[in-house]
């Protein structure tokens, strides 16, 4: 399990370079909004790709309470475990 | 942080975007000459941007039956739907969307705003999911945000990708609400409405079409996407506006479903709000009329839609995909679209500025829209004045 966590925080990471920019570092309690600077339409485009990544339904609702990377990598492995 | 403390930052945000002096959101206009001209400060105007498609809100046929009755109803209903604000007015003019539609049931709301509201939070409900186009208007995320039910997108106009996030919710489409638009209010595209029926229908799932910016705009008609496709029977609900070709304020949603008539009982949006105004009412029903009449209005229409995307296009503009009433011109920057916007100003032409985050992709847009009672001088004019900002805008 906690190996798929790894995999999600990592996949994660890899999307938020790519919107962040390469030379940004980005840990598990990096603020996505406050310190990576993504505004709430990037948030949701960023949803749509990691909907595709991982082949799961992630409803937007869900992010009212994600803040952190940590958070929604907790989120979208979550998401993953219940449809296995 | 305080309560109000982001509010602070509001003003901080707009103060370093736009310089002082120039109310670029909520323009004051101080008088209205007509549908196309008005003054501004001490300038006279040519309205662009707003969506008075065919010019109907100084039709006269409109304004007589305004004033006819506030005379005989008085200015307001004073309630709801629910309550003592459903007139015979109100009634006929749903009877006559029911008809114009070839629809079993018709609501009116108070807003068009309000219709997406009511219809969709009446539909869908939490263990419900509304799958809706990433690029859709903020009265149906809002609708959706009511609703409770799950809110997942798709990419905008991409009925593959829809078909792909139907497929993943497995048994769970059959209770999805997927909903598009006729005519997107931001760059002017149509919805790929074939391929989206194709895909709702093989999945078992429901399709709500707002025809906010195709009402009286597409279709022999006037009905709207539906009639330009010949799709109308596979559309399962259908809401639109009184705001952009009609010429009026208030909302609509037509149905072939029985249980549309249920959403008067539960739909918040609909009780807890007072009905329109008698003159509204009754300048929407002669409005509506003018519009199913109004082949020649569409056809002037689009012969200026036209005119405007080809002279755009040619002179460089980025533009929308496809020409549209909604024509706009999508610039690089913030600053530039404020300069595009400052200098069609001070040439008379009063346009909308359109800035991230409410529009697509993060681009800035100057965002105009036509009117079939824009005279040839008025296209001329606005032509001239893109030429010969481009040079400037563009150095
Ligand atoms: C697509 C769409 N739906 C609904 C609305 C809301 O309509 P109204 O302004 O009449 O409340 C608008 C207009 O702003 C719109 O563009």
């Amino acid at each position: 399990m906690l190996n798929d966590y790894n995999d999600v925080l990592q996949k994660l990471c890899h999307h938020l370079k790519q919107l962040a920019g390469p030379e940004v570092e980005i840990t598990p309690q990096t603020d996505l909004i406050n310190e990576l600077a993504i505004d709430s339409v990037k948030l949701l485009n960023l949803i749509m790709e990691i909907e595709d990544e991982f082949d799961i339904s992630v409803p937007i609702n869900a992010l009212a309470d994600v803040q952190t990377v940590h958070e929604l990598a907790n989120l979208i492995h979550r998401i993953r475990s219940q449809k296995q | 942080m305080s309560l109000l403390d982001k509010l602070d930052a509001v003003a901080a945000a707009r103060k370093a975007l736009l310089p002082e002096g120039i109310e670029v959101f909520g323009t004051p206009i101080e008088e209205v000459y007509s549908s196309t001209e008005a003054r501004i400060g001490d300038h006279r105007i040519l309205f662009l941007g707003t969506n008075n498609y065919l010019g109907l809100t100084f039709a006269q046929e409109c304004r007589d039956a305004a004033q006819e009755a506030i005379h005989s109803e008085g200015t307001g209903t004073t309630g709801s739907r629910m309550a003592n604000g459903s007139y015979s007015g109100h009634r006929a003019l749903e009877r006559e969307f029911a008809e114009f539609y070839q629809c079993r049931s018709c609501i009116v709301f108070t807003t068009g705003y309000q219709a997406n509201l009511a219809t969709i939070s009446g539909l869908a409900g939490p263990g419900d999911i509304v799958l809706i186009d990433g690029d859709s208007h903020a009265s149906i995320y809002d609708g959706c945000r009511l609703s409770g039910a799950e809110i997942i997108r798709f990419r905008h106009n991409d009925a593959a990708d829809l078909e792909k996030r139907l497929r993943r919710l497995g048994e769970r489409s059959r209770s999805t609400l997927i909903i598009a638009e006729g005519i997107y209010s931001m760059l002017g595209d149509r919805a790929p409405l074939a391929d989206i029926v194709k895909v709702k229908d093989a999945y078992n799932s429901t399709l709500l079409l707002d025809e906010a910016h195709s009402l009286g705009v597409l279709g022999e008609t006037g009905q709207g996407l539906v009639e330009e496709t010949g799709l109308l029977d596979r559309v399962d609900f259908i809401t639109g506006t009184f705001s952009k070709s009609l010429g009026g304020i208030g909302g609509y949603c037509v149905s072939n479903h029985p249980q549309l008539d249920q959403l008067r009982y539960v739909s918040r949006p609909y009780i807890f709000t007072a009905s329109p105004t008698p003159a509204t009412i009754a300048s929407t029903r002669a409005a509506l009329r003018l519009l199913r009449e109004g082949v020649e209005l569409r056809r002037q229409l689009w012969k200026n839609v036209h005119q405007l995307y080809s002279q755009l296009k040619e002179l460089g503009y980025r533009l929308g995909p496809e020409p549209s009433p909604v024509i706009a011109t999508i610039l690089e920057t913030p600053q530039q679209a404020l300069a595009l916007w400052k200098g069609l100003l001070e040439h008379g032409i009063y346009v909308n500025l359109v800035l991230p985050p409410a529009t697509p992709e993060g681009n800035s847009l100057v965002r105009c829209s036509v009117s079939a009672v824009h005279t040839s001088e008025q296209m001329n004019h606005v032509g001239k004045t893109f030429a010969k900002l481009r040079e400037t805008i563009f150095q």
